[in-house]
C-alpha cells in the first residue's frame, strides 16, 4: 500500500557529498566537553567531582526525573573542569570538561551485558534509561519515556524511520548500510517490549543500498516491511512519515499513539541494539561531516562531547568559502556560532554551507504567488500566518493553528520574495510560550 | 543590498588561515538553503514572455503600436520611481504594468494619454496602497479604467491592421486636450462590436492569428496562448486561474449559442475575441490580485469567465474583461477567507474528526 504526504519541497539533497563514504571511527580529541543537557527534558545532574578518574562509559550524570537521561564519560580521562561552556543552542550551558587520558586504550569497565529475551518488559526499558539512549534524528527526545505508552493507549504499528530527508545527511543511511542487522535487533527489542507484532521501517527511495541490506537482514516470521518512500522534504517529519505508512492523519495537537503508532529513528534502533550487545551505554554516535565548505566530507563516529573545531580539523578543515556552520541538516538545523560547543546526543550532522549553497535573495514584499501554501505538509496558510505575525497578533496566530507548524521551512524555503517565513513563526511561538509562561 | 554575506573574500584563498575562514561565519535562521527563485526573476520572465505578443502588435499594426506600449511603459516607471520605494524599479513589475496597460489599448492611442494612464495605474493603484503585493486591483486594468472613463472615444477608435510598418498615425502624436484628430487610417469595428451592434461573425482563424481591429494584445490569441502556456510550464501562472476563466467562458458562451445561434457566438469565437486571452493568462493571474488557494483559483477565474460573458452578451459594452477582472479583484479577500486550507490532523468544516481506536 503506498498512502505517502501532500505537498513539501524538493530541496537539492547534496547526499553525493558523503552518501558512498564508508564510516570510520574520529581519533579521540584532547578534551570533550559533555553538556548536563543533551536530551529534550531536564538536564542531568551530576554526580563526579573535580579530578576524578572516569573510565569511558562511565555515568557523569544521572537522570533527574523521568523525562530525563544520563550523560556518561565518552572516553577514559580525568574530570578537568565543571563550569558553562558554549552549547549547540547557542547558549552557555553547564557541562563537564574531561580531559582524555591520551594512554587508554578506551576499552570500558567489564559490565553485564543484558540477555535482552529474558529480561520484563519494565527490565528492558530500564536498561534502556540506565544506557542514556535518546532519539537520534535530532529531537533528542528520551527513548525509554516512549517505550512506555501513556496509560489507556496500545501500539500496534512501529514506525522506524529512516526517511533521512534532510538533504547532505548520510549518517542514518550508513547505519542502515553497514549496521542492517543491529538496526533489525534494534528494532526485535522495541517490538517485544512493547509487544507490537508489527514494525515497518520507511526510507527513502534514494537510499537502494539501505533498503536491500535492511531487506536482507530482517529474520524470516518477524512482520518487519521495509517500506520504499517517496523523495521529498520533509517525509522524516514523524506526522509526515505517519501518513505515508499508515495514510492516517494524526490528529492536530494529538500524540502518533493516538492512532496506535509509535515512531523512533533509525539510528536509535542501532543504539538499542549495541546497549544489548555490548552493554556500552551512548558515549558515541554517527555524524556527518558535509557540505562544500568542508575540505573533506565524511561519516564519521564521533564520542559525544567532541567539539566542532576538532571534528572540523579532523575532516581537512573549513575551506575559505565556508560561512555557516550548521548542526543537523540544513533546513531545520542550528546555525553554530562558535565552533568550541561539542557534539551532543542529537547532532545529525555538521554541515559547513558556502554562499553558493545558502543562496541569498533581497528580501521583498510578499506578491501572495502562494506557494507557501503549496508547500506547507501541514497545510497552513504561511502567508496569512506571516502577517499576523508582522502585526505581532499572535492570538489570531494561534487561532490559525500556528501550534501545528513543526518549523520544518518548506514555506521560507520556496518564497520567492525570500520571507523568513518560518524564523517569523519560531519567533511568534516562543512568544506565545513566554506569554503562557507569565500567565501561569 | 548589502548583507552581512557580503564581506569581502581574501584575493588569494590559498592564503587563507582556519582562523580567517572561522571569522567569516554567519549566524542566520533555519532553513540554510533556499530555492533559486525569487520575486525579481519571476517578474523579468513574465516581462520577456510578453515579447512575443508586442512583436506580433508590431507586426499587425505598425510602429504605432510599439509607441503606445512604450509610453505606457514610461508613464508606470516614472511614477514608480517618483513614488515607489527605493529600489522598487527593480523588481520589475512597473515595467510589467505599463507593458500590460499598452496592451490593452487600441494602436492608434494618443501617446500621451497611455502615459497617463499609466502613471494613474501606478500612482493611484499601486503605490498608494504601499506598493508591491499591497494593491487589491490590477494597477494595468485600473489605469486603463480610468482612461475608458476619461477618453471614451480614444479608446474605442480601433484602426485595422495592415497599412505601412513607419506609419505613424496623427492621433498617436496629439498633443494634450486638443482635438483628437479622427483616426486617419481605416478605423474598423473590433470583431466584438461587430457581434454586437451587427450581428456579424468574424471568421476563426482571422482571430486566432490577429488578422482583426481591435487592441494591441488582444488580436493574436494563439501567440498570447503559447505565451501563457510557457508561463504555467515555468509555474510563474497557476494554471487553474486561465483553465477556469476560459472554461467558464466558453460553457456560458455555448449555452447561449445552443439556445440562440443567430443572436450568440459560440464558445471558440468568445475566448478568441477580445481581450479575454490576454486577461486570462496575464491580467487575473497577477499573484497580488488573485486568491492564494486553490480552490479560491477556481471560483476566482470561472467568476471572471461567467461575467465576461454576461457584459458581453447581455451588458452595454462590447468587452467587458476589464470589468470583470476589476470585479474579481474586489471579491478575493472573501474568496481568501471562504477557501482556507484544512489544517493537517483536522475536521473538514462541518464533519468530525475521526479518530482510530
Amino acid at each position: 500500500m503506498r498512502f505517502g504526504f501532500q505537498h513539501g519541497v524538493h530541496p537539492p539533497d547534496a547526499k553525493e557529498l558523503t552518501a558512498q563514504v564508508p564510516l570510520r571511527r574520529m581519533p579521540y580529541p584532547e578534551e570533550l566537553v559533555l553538556p548536563l543537557k543533551q536530551h529534550a527534558g531536564k538536564p542531568a545532574k551530576l554526580r563526579v567531582r573535580l579530578g576524578q578518574q572516569v573510565q569511558r562509559g562511565d555515568v557523569i550524570a544521572e537522570a533527574d526525573g523521568w523525562v530525563s537521561s544520563p550523560i556518561h564519560a565518552s572516553a577514559a580521562g580525568v574530570i578537568k573542569a565543571v563550569g558553562l561552556y558554549p552549547h549547540p543552542d547557542g547558549n552557555m550551558q553547564e557541562a563537564v570538561l574531561l580531559a582524555v587520558d591520551r594512554y587508554s586504550p578506551q576499552i570500558p569497565r567489564p559490565r553485564m551485558v543484558p540477555e535482552w529475551q529474558g529480561l520484563s518488559r519494565e527490565e528492558v526499558v530500564e536498561a534502556v534509561r540506565r544506557a542514556g539512549v535518546v532519539g537520534l534524528g535530532g529531537a533528542a527526545f528520551p527513548t525509554h519515556v516512549k517505550l512506555v505508552p501513556p496509560e489507556g493507549t496500545t501500539v500496534h504499528t512501529l514506525v522506524i524511520n529512516g526517511a533521512e530527508c534532510e538533504p547532505y545527511l548520510t549518517s542514518d543511511h550508513r547505519t542502515m548500510v553497514e549496521f542492517p542487522e543491529r538496526v533489525i535487533f534494534g528494532v526485535q527489542i522495541m517490538m517485544a517490549s512493547l509487544d507490537v507484532p508489527k514494525a515497518v521501517i520507511g526510507v527513502e527511495k534514494n537510499k537502494p543500498d539501505a533498503i536491500e541490506a535492511l531487506r536482507r537482514a530482517v529474520p524470516a516470521g518477524l512482520d518487519i516491511t521495509v517500506l520504499p518512500l517517496t523523495v521529498k522534504y520533509p517525509q522524516g517529519a514523524e506526522k509526515m512519515l505517519i501518513r505515508s505508512v499508515t495514510g492516517q492523519e494524526v490528529p492536530s495537537g494529538k500524540l502518533p499513539v493516538h492512532l496506535g503508532v509509535l515512531v523512533q529513528n533509525v539510528g536509535s534502533a542501532a543504539c538499542i541494539a549495541e546497549v544489548f550487545e555490548t552493554g556500552l551505554p551512548l558515549v558515541e554516535r554517527i555524524v556527518t561531516v558535509s557540505g562544500l565548505g568542508v575540505a573533506k566530507p565524511a561519516n564519521l563516529i564521533v564520542p559525544v562531547g567532541a567539539r566542532i573545531r576538532d571534528v572540523l580539523e579532523y575532516c581537512g578543515g573549513l575551506t575559505p568559502a565556508a560561512r555557516e556552520v550548521v548542526f543537523g541538516g540544513p533546513m531545520m538545523g542550528v546555525v553554530q556560532p562558535n565552533l568550541d560547543a561539542p557534539v551532543v546526543k542529537g547532532t545529525t550532522g555538521i554541515i559547513a554551507l558556502t554562499l553558493d549553497e545558502i543562496v541569498r535573495k533581497p528580501a521583498l514584499p510578499c506578491i501572495h504567488c502562494g506557494r507557501c501554501l503549496e508547500a506547507c505538509p501541514v497545510f497552513l496558510n504561511p502567508e496569512k500566518l506571516a502577517a499576523l505575525a508582522q502585526l505581532g497578533r499572535h492570538d489570531e496566530m494561534v487561532a490559525a493553528h500556528l501550534a501545528d507548524c513543526m518549523l520544518c521551512g518548506s514555506c521560507s524555503y520556496v518564497c520567492p520574495s525570500g520571507l523568513p517565513l518560518s524564523q517569523m513563526f519560531s519567533l511568534s511561538k516562543g512568544a506565545v510560550r513566554r506569554r503562557k509562561e507569565a500567565a501561569a | 543590498m548589502s548583507t552581512i554575506f557580503d564581506r569581502p573574500l581574501p584575493e588569494d584563498a590559498g592564503d587563507t588561515t582556519e582562523a580567517e575562514a572561522e571569522d567569516r561565519l554567519v549566524i542566520a535562521a533555519a532553513p540554510h538553503i533556499k530555492s533559486r527563485e525569487t520575486t525579481t526573476t519571476i517578474m523579468w520572465t513574465v516581462i520577456a514572455s510578453m515579447v512575443p505578443i508586442v512583436a506580433a502588435s508590431a507586426y499587425f499594426f505598425g510602429i504605432s503600436a510599439l509607441l503606445v506600449v512604450v509610453a505606457a511603459t514610461m508613464g508606470c516607471i516614472a511614477v514608480e520611481k517618483a513614488f515607489g520605494k527605493p529600489g522598487a524599479l527593480r523588481d520589475g513589475s512597473a515595467v510589467i504594468t505599463g507593458i500590460l496597460l499598452g496592451l490593452c489599448l487600441p494602436p492608434a492611442f494618443p501617446l500621451w494619454m497611455a502615459a497617463l494612464g499609466g502613471a494613474f495605474g501606478i500612482a493611484i493603484g499601486k503605490t498608494l496602497f504601499g506598493g508591491l503585493g499591497q494593491n487589491p486591483f490590477n494597477p494595468a486594468l485600473l489605469g486603463r479604467a480610468f482612461l475608458q472613463g476619461s477618453m471614451p472615444t480614444a479608446i474605442t477608435s480601433f484602426t485595422a491592421p495592415g497599412g505601412h510598418f513607419w506609419t505613424i498615425h496623427r492621433s498617436t502624436l496629439a498633443w494634450p486636450f486638443m482635438q483628437v484628430p479622427k483616426v486617419d487610417a481605416i478605423t474598423s469595428a473590433t470583431p466584438l462590436g461587430l457581434m454586437k451592434f451587427d450581428h456579424a461573425g468574424t471568421p476563426l482563424l482571422n482571430l486566432m492569428l490577429g488578422s482583426t481591429g481591435g487592441s494591441l494584445g488582444e488580436t493574436a490569441g494563439l501567440v498570447i496562448l503559447a505565451c501563457g502556456l510557457f508561463l504555467i510550464w515555468k509555474g510563474y501562472v497557476n494554471w487553474r486561474i486561465p483553465a477556469a476563466m476560459l472554461g467558464a467562458a466558453a460553457l456560458f458562451a455555448a449555452l447561449a449559442h445552443g439556445a440562440v445561434p443567430a443572436r450568440y457566438p459560440g464558445a471558440l469565437f468568445t475566448v478568441f475575441s477580445g481581450g479575454i486571452m490576454l486577461g486570462a493568462f496575464y491580467m487575473a493571474t497577477d499573484p497580488v490580485t488573485a486568491p492564494v488557494t486553490n480552490p479560491g483559483r477556481w471560483i476566482f477565474g470561472a467568476g471572471i469567465g461567467a461575467l465576461v460573458v454576461l457584459i458581453r452578451f447581455w451588458g452595454g459594452l462590447p468587452e467587458g474583461v476589464m470589468y470583470a477582472i476589476l470585479l474579481g479583484n474586489c471579491m478575493v479577500p472573501f474568496i481568501n477567507r471562504a477557501t482556507q486550507p484544512r489544517v493537517f490532523g483536522t475536521a473538514a468544516r462541518g464533519r468530525r474528526q475521526e479518530v482510530a481506536p
